[in-house]
């Protein structure tokens, strides 16, 4: 059914109607939302045969979920930005483990400086962790992707990250259809585990390896990521055919025909990035999209294909790797090596900056016309990082960089344009 | 794509009004997007919420710079905020006070709009009456459904239903009322003048 909520209201639907055992909340900006409604939902009794755990911590919240999981039940959490972090150590087990939780990354900016603005900093600083990280476009999407990572995640036996921008999406009210019980349940079986902590039957989870057989135990948590390729355009299908919508998979191609440019990205930033494209396409620019939907696994042929016949692939991306550059657009070279090709990275957002479809537009022109450099960020404002530079070269004691800027800037306080 | 800003302070209501303002939209069968500014919002510090009304899905996602509407819950602001910033010369400027556009020092920016863009509605004072609590943002939605025919009363209405329950939302139904004969009855006025 058609309704207009908030995007952590469309989410906690998903997360209740895929009929979680355990939920461990720990409250931070921008997920909050997401477990309150969730708590409000097993309070009421509208979500029954779920317990809901508050903890202490974010490292208390995926530890108590990696529990839950092992015993067999259905675990879900949430977090964002330094929550994410401080959950790090569990973060790793819950996959090493091989547990199909599902945890909801609200993106948000990694201080310092304190920021709770939306990036994607957070959820790439444990994209080598071992999970699956997808990565919504709208709220429609998060809510879909959502249903779909309960089933990803214990087909796999492996943990699931549904990343969804925070703020921009998780606070945003627009239109979702709201799918009924009856159809989650069709679509979404109860957890049959591949392990489970029984007393009639003990096993252990979480043995200690040694050198003769770490290398095949991590071989294998590569190989059911390669399974996941395979398996996430099938469990797409899937949801197609009981809900009516094309939703997940591994990546979304947009006015790719005869596209001389294309621009990559994730998350909410594309909606904005296809108005200004097809504002584009309406001056004769070849150019279209391509969205990343699922970041883990990379899947690296199907980038490859999409785009063989573009000349210059360009990356926007709201996070970088701080001494060398762009992140995702490192992983769209490894797909597109050998091949005459430039793929240029542009960073952009970060910190919550808006993403304008002025900028946009001006930075795709400049990529067309083959005037952008290897890395580039969006909006930069040259004048402020000059005049710290400055200060630095004069000053011993220059100071705090970040309180010397809101100075130079004369914003007592950091906050809204 | 019609799209409305909203200025007010923490604890007017905001971004709640702007949420609402797509709830209304959504049941005349739109499409639309409301999100807040984001900022770290405090009781009484300046609020920016937004919200696009179009007739396909919404996909821009940035902050509304160049606005069809303003709806100004705290006039105020309009002497520490840059609340005017972009707003397009066909748009409308909705405030919630008992003085004029000339008493408020704005005489000479409005000169250009349309008189019937132009309208004032005591919102406040509708809602310590109707609600009991200086909460404006409902009563200026009434009034803001007298405006173009963007949205109706009648949605107005039904979003006051699925955001509050008992007295509050009677009391805001009964605010949002009076806003919109209020501001019908400017509008007739100024209808009148301009032809």
């Amino acid at each position: 059914m058609l309704e207009q909520c908030e995007g952590s209201h469309a989410v906690a639907k998903a997360v209740a109607l895929s009929r979680p055992e355990v939920i461990c909340a720990y409250p931070i900006s921008p997920q909050t939302h997401i477990v309150e409604g969730l708590g409000a939902m097993v309070k009421s009794g509208a979500l029954t045969r779920c317990e809901f755990i508050n903890v202490e911590s974010e490292f208390a919240a995926l530890s108590v979920a990696i529990g839950a999981s092992a015993a067999g039940a259905r675990a879900y959490t949430a977090t964002a930005s330094q929550g994410l972090l401080f959950m790090a150590e569990a973060v790793y087990n819950a996959s090493g483990l091989g547990l199909p939780i599902v945890m909801t990354v609200a993106n948000r900016a990694i201080g310092a400086p304190i920021n709770i603005w939306n990036d994607h900093t957070d959820s790439m600083s444990m994209r080598d962790a071992g999970w699956l990280q997808i990565f919504a476009e709208t709220n429609q999407e998060a809510l879909d992707l959502h249903i779909q990572a309960f089933k990803i995640a214990e087909e796999l036996s492996l943990p699931v990250m549904v990343c969804m921008d925070g703020f921009i999406l998780t606070h945003a009210y627009e239109r979702v259809d709201m799918p009924d019980q009856a159809q989650v349940d069709k679509f979404l079986p109860p957890y049959e585990p591949r392990q489970v902590l029984d007393p009639n039957d003990p096993v252990t989870i979480g043995a200690m390896v040694g050198p003769e057989a770490f290398t095949e135990v991590r071989y294998l948590a590569h190989a059911k990521q390669m399974q996941a390729l395979e398996l996430m355009p099938h469990i797409a299908e899937e949801f197609k055919k009981v809900f009516g919508r094309d939703s997940g998979g591994l990546i979304k191609p947009y006015r790719l025909d005869d596209a001389d440019t294309i621009v990559i990205a994730l998350g909410s930033v594309l909606g904005t990035i296809k108005d200004t494209v097809d504002d584009l396409r309406n001056e004769g620019v070849k150019i279209g999209v391509l969205g990343i939907t699922s970041f883990r696994p990379f899947p690296i042929e199907a980038i490859r294909d999409a785009t063989e016949n573009a000349k210059r692939i360009v990356v926007i991306e709201k996070c970088f790797a701080v001494g060398i550059g762009g992140i995702v657009s490192r992983d769209v070279r490894s797909a597109v090596q050998n091949r005459q090709q430039s793929v240029l990275t542009v960073v952009a957002g970060l910190g919550g900056r808006p993403i304008t479809k002025a900028s946009l537009h001006k930075l795709l022109i400049d990529t067309v016309a083959d005037k952008l450099e290897q890395l580039t960020f969006l909006d930069l404002n040259w004048e402020v990082v000059n005049r710290v530079l400055d200060r630095e070269k004069h000053l011993r004691r220059s100071g705090p960089i970040a309180e010397g800027i809101l100075r130079d800037i004369g914003s007592v306080s950091s906050g809204i344009a | 794509m019609f799209q409305v800003r909203i200025h007010g302070r923490g604890g007017q209501g905001v971004v709640t009004g702007a949420e609402m303002l797509s709830i209304a939209a959504f049941l005349g069968g739109r499409h639309a997007q409301a999100f807040p500014s984001f900022g770290s919002e405090r009781t009484g510090a300046p609020v920016v919420a937004y919200c696009r009304i179009d007739d396909k899905e919404i996909r821009l996602r940035e902050p509304i710079l160049e606005p069809d509407a303003l709806i100004v819950q705290d006039p105020t602001l309009l002497h520490q905020v840059n609340v005017l910033s972009g707003l397009k010369e066909t748009g409308y400027i909705l405030i919630n006070t008992n003085r004029t556009f000339d008493e408020l020092g704005l005489g000479d920016f409005v000169k250009d709009y349309r008189a019937d863009h132009l309208l004032t509605v005591p919102a406040t004072e509708l809602a310590m009456r109707h609600v009991g609590r200086p909460v404006p943002n409902v009563p200026l939605l009434g009034a803001f459904a007298a405006l173009g025919g963007l949205i109706s009363l009648e949605g107005v209405l039904a979003a006051i239903d699925q955001k509050f329950r008992g007295t509050v939302a009677q009391g805001n139904k009964d605010a949002a009322r009076e806003a919109y004969e209020i501001v019908m009855n400017q509008e007739k006025k100024a209808q009148a003048h301009h032809a």
